[in-house]
């Protein structure tokens, strides 16, 4: 198939971005989305021109590392799918494709298609943890765990981080990302002694770089491991009981 | 052996303790010395590499108290290809009481390694993989649970207990988010210093002990030094220097293969896994190849047609018509043989024109029979995911047809030589998980890779490095203004001009899949004398023409991927001959590596204990110079060496 790509290019995070336009011909519908842009690149270098900057890495759908906006979508038309998993047969022979970075004031663009998602690690640092040093850990079914509470546990771990919900977010904010994280502790019983202090540590970090969530369920549509808004308000409901419990006493609740 | 160059060298010392093998691991950390509480904070320590090895070991070093500076070319700590192992961990934890021990899990490993693993390694692996279940249940890894709340576990290949613990087909992804958590609960600590999109580009080495490592930026491109009293390399694997593989697209052996250059040992490289159960390549535009979890081999049935020109749908071909030749050749453990024994078993198939699918390269990995038996839910909440996985790739849903799978690089058992203590042949140079040589022998079990690479970083070595740091109490680490550093820094760059300057017409992508093309034809599945020499000849040239017509553009004062990929395939060309330089002298077949002229009568694997029973580890000679081998016998006390029989 042949295809017309509109490209964002930006040679770095000062410089001025802007579209510019390639054509890719005789692109197999087997192909993934970054093998079309593999081809795309290799003969961007026969020709003399530099190679577009794009992040990827594992090409299976869980490092999270890639991403790109797809005529206006976080990873393109097919839901529940990262870009490395998108597949050129989801595309038309003569369609027009166009290909942006993340766009978000907290993800700057590195350049071309790369951004800076180190926010990311920023709210993870401040509290998406549970705290227990190695050697410490007893038995591990010394502490049975609701097979509920683990399976939800486990929905919202599924998260690779790519930032896709931050993307898609008309306020650019990270709510879903932020309440994947910190659910996924607070859901086990191994999270509950740090639940209400890494409820307010992650949720006051993630508003130093983000937008503030208004309930558009944008994020929602856009994740590519389908992690529901749910924990969006589990993640409120800790942040609230937070600020007017006693998180002494939070054990007990 | 003609024209070996051989050395039975004192200076391989494995440091392997004495006394009944229950026992070593406790006497061992009793006798290495130790370093005080307060006097953690006085030294420095370099992790180059943050999966689950690096991420585990810088986290344990912070928590006690050391300064870590911790080193991964990603963006995040959070993306290292230790990410997509699905299946899950071994421990023997024997919690559902099939008999399970620590004995057996070595007795296992050291079988399924096929006898070329040290058994004193593996048996302190089996040991602390009950530990690791442990904290990472603590850490809040989502393990699968019954309903009674306790901990569920499944089968892998080579082994006849249940005792993998699995969190859906992601238990590597919910490892690596737990190691990935406490290293970012100790760089908010200030005890880890980060470093992101930061690749190491060489290895400093002075007076013969590891000063420190040179860096580039790779958004700035800036190159800097950074010294300690000792180097980490978690770096992993090397399986893409046969271009497709399952590794990640980064995956790369630059760490190890600089480090070898600089007098570290390079042990058993020619021992790489074939995985059985991958999506076979659609077309020549193929970037990478896509592993299906060895779980599915506990439900699904691996068969092939009886006649290879049976041209109908799976479906329509009756159940006395497919030759379920896994369960026909090994009845005892039938789809679940070590991946070896599977991935030779389909090649077979493959060579007898009896392969499935439009290019005739894969075999049918059939979901039907389980389907019936647990019903479709059972099925979707044991391995949806890859199902889904499976879908998107292949537009076929394994839920209805059978799967197509096939043989893909995906492990390499070997590595940097190291000792008991994981340090390598440089003194202060340590190398943990994949990027070691020392616990899977010639062939790995599954849900193995997981437990190693945790078992080094949070439970080995934190112990062992402090018996090399107490000796450098309050010696400060060499400055980085030191020749030892400005000559590597003068050398980093030069050949980072040298990759740009080249001027060619071919792209660092186009030599990656010729080098590929020789290693899976002549170095993969099945080798022989002749082959590799071929292959070692082909490499040569390769190499030649590449530092000859390599095309990169762009500079190396910005973010340039080129580049980057230019470097890592320099150092895949040198590995690469190594790999076949190592596979001609093991005149033997053993796990990973099947030599064609050595075989039972019915195709297995022919070891030979009498002449082979060592550990091939290679000397760096210089540039001009062929390496030199050193040998570690390897000595079996507890599991005599048997022909391995999975029948």
């Amino acid at each position: 198939m042949d295809l017309t790509l509109k490209v964002w290019r930006q040679d770095g995070p000062a410089a001025e971005g802007g579209f510019k336009t390639y054509q890719a011909t005789n692109v197999s519908p087997e192909a993934s989305f970054l093998e079309m842009l593999d081809e795309v690149n290799e003969h961007l270098n026969e020709i003399g021109e530099e190679p577009i900057a794009f992040d990827h890495d594992c090409r299976e759908g869980i490092c999270g590392t890639c991403g790109v906006m797809i005529n206006g979508d976080p990873h393109g038309p097919q839901s529940g799918t990262a870009t490395c998993q998108l597949h050129m047969r989801k595309f038309d022979d003569g369609d027009a494709i166009t290909i942006e970075p993340w766009r978000a004031s907290a993800f700057p663009v590195v350049k071309d298609l790369i951004v800076d998602r180190s926010a990311f690690d920023r709210i993870i640092e401040s509290g998406g943890y549970i705290s227990v040093n190695t050697g410490a850990a007893p038995d591990a079914n010394i502490i049975p765990v609701p097979k509920a509470a683990a399976d939800a546990a486990m929905d919202a771990a599924a998260c690779i981080g790519c930032g896709a919900c931050v993307a898609a977010c008309p306020n650019s904010a990270a709510n879903l990302f932020t309440a994947a994280k910190m659910e996924h502790l607070n859901l086990l019983p191994q999270g509950q002694a740090e639940r209400y202090t890494r409820a307010v540590a992650m949720v006051e970090t993630m508003e130093e770089y983000f937008g503030s969530c208004s309930n558009h369920g944008e994020c929602e549509k856009a994740c590519p491991k389908n992690i529901s808004i749910d924990f969006i308000a589990m993640m409120n409901r800790d942040y609230v009981k937070a600020q007017f419990g006693n998180v002494v006493k939070s054990g007990q609740r | 052996m003609e024209g070996r160059n051989v050395t039975d060298s004192p200076t391989l010392d494995a440091r392997i303790p004495s006394g009944p093998i229950q026992g070593r691991w406790n006497q061992h950390k009793f006798d290495i010395k130790l370093v005080n509480p307060a006097n953690k904070r006085k030294y420095e320590i370099i992790v180059v590499g943050t999966g689950l090895a690096g991420a585990s070991a810088a986290a344990t070093f912070g928590e006690l108290g050391y300064n870590v500076k911790a080193f991964t070319y990603h963006d995040s700590a959070r993306r290292a290809h230790s990410i997509a192992a699905q299946g899950g961990i071994n421990a023997a934890k024997n919690y559902p009481n099939d008999g399970d021990s620590i004995y057996r899990l070595f007795y296992d490993t050291v079988k399924g390694g096929d006898f070329r693993s040290r058994e004193s390694n593996v048996y302190r692996l089996a040991e602390v993989s009950n530990e690791i279940i442990d904290q990472a249940t603590a850490q809040g890894v989502p393990f699968a649970r019954e309903y009674g709340g306790l901990l569920d576990n499944r089968s892998f290949g080579g082994a006849q207990v249940s005792r993998t613990f699995y969190a859906r087909g992601q238990t590597g992804q919910q490892l690596l988010l737990g190691a990935y958590q406490a290293l970012s609960r100790q760089i908010d600590a200030g005890t880890v210093e980060f470093f992101n999109r930061s690749e190491l580009l060489d290895i400093v080495v002075k007076d013969g002990r590891a000063a420190g490592i040179v860096v580039r930026d790779l958004v700035t491109g800036e190159v800097t030094p950074h010294s300690a009293h000792a180097v980490v390399l978690a770096t992993g694997g090397y399986s893409n220097v046969f271009f497709l593989s399952t590794n990640a697209m980064a995956c790369n052996a630059t760490a190890i293969w600089r480090a070898h250059r600089k007098g570290a040992f390079f042990a058993n490289p020619c021992f790489t896994q074939i995985h059985p159960t991958c999506i076979p390549a659609s077309d020549e535009h193929q970037s990478k190849l896509t592993l299906m979890s060895e779980s599915l081999r506990n439900d699904g049935r691996i068969w092939v047609p009886l006649d290879p020109d049976d041209k109908r749908q799976p479906n329509d071909i009756p159940e006395d018509e497919r030759d379920y030749y896994l369960e026909r050749q090994y009845p005892a453990f039938g789809n679940l043989v070590p991946r070896d024994v599977a991935s030779r078993a389909a090649m077979r198939m493959i060579d007898e024109n009896r392969g499935v699918g439009p290019l005739k390269n894969g075999v049918y990995l059939d979901f039907r029979s389980a389907i019936e038996r647990l019903g479709r839910d059972r099925i979707e909440e044991r391995y949806g995911n890859l199902f889904e996985m499976y879908e998107r790739i292949t537009d076929e849903d394994p839920y209805r047809v059978p799967m197509r799978i096939y043989p893909a690089p995906h492990y390499t058992m070997g590595g940097l030589w190291v000792d008991y203590n994981l340090m390598t042949t440089i003194p202060g140079l340590y190398a943990i998980g994949e990027a070691n040589f020392s616990d899977h022998g010639a062939n790995r079990l599954g849900a193995s890779a997981l437990m190693q690479g945790v078992a080094d970083g949070y439970f080995v070595i934190p112990y062992t490095i402090g018996d090399y740091l107490s000796k450098y109490l309050n010696v400060d680490p060499v400055p980085t203004d030191d020749p030892a550093f400005t000559e590597t820094l003068t050398e980093v760059d030069a050949r980072t001009r040298r990759f740009l300057d080249i001027g060619g017409t071919q792209s660092v992508d186009h030599f990656h899949r010729k080098l590929g093309a020789i290693m899976i034809e002549y170095c993969g599945l099945a080798r022989s004398r002749e082959g590799l020499e071929k292959a070692i000849d082909e490499i040569r040239s390769l190499r030649d023409e590449f530092w000859r017509d390599l095309k990169v553009l762009g500079s190396a004062e910005s973010l340039n991927q080129s580049l980057e990929r230019a470097g890592r395939v320099a150092d895949f060309l040198e590995l690469a001959e190594l790999m076949c330089r190592d596979a001609i002298d093991r005149e033997e077949s053993c796990g990973g590596h099947f030599r064609v002229e050595h075989q039972t009568p019915d195709g297995e694997a022919k070891r030979d204990d009498e002449d082979f029973a060592f550990v091939s580890a290679w000397a760096w000679t210089g540039e001009s110079t062929p390496q030199e081998l050193h040998k570690e016998p390897l000595e079996f006390e507890y599991v005599q060496p048997s022909q391995r029989s999975y029948k």
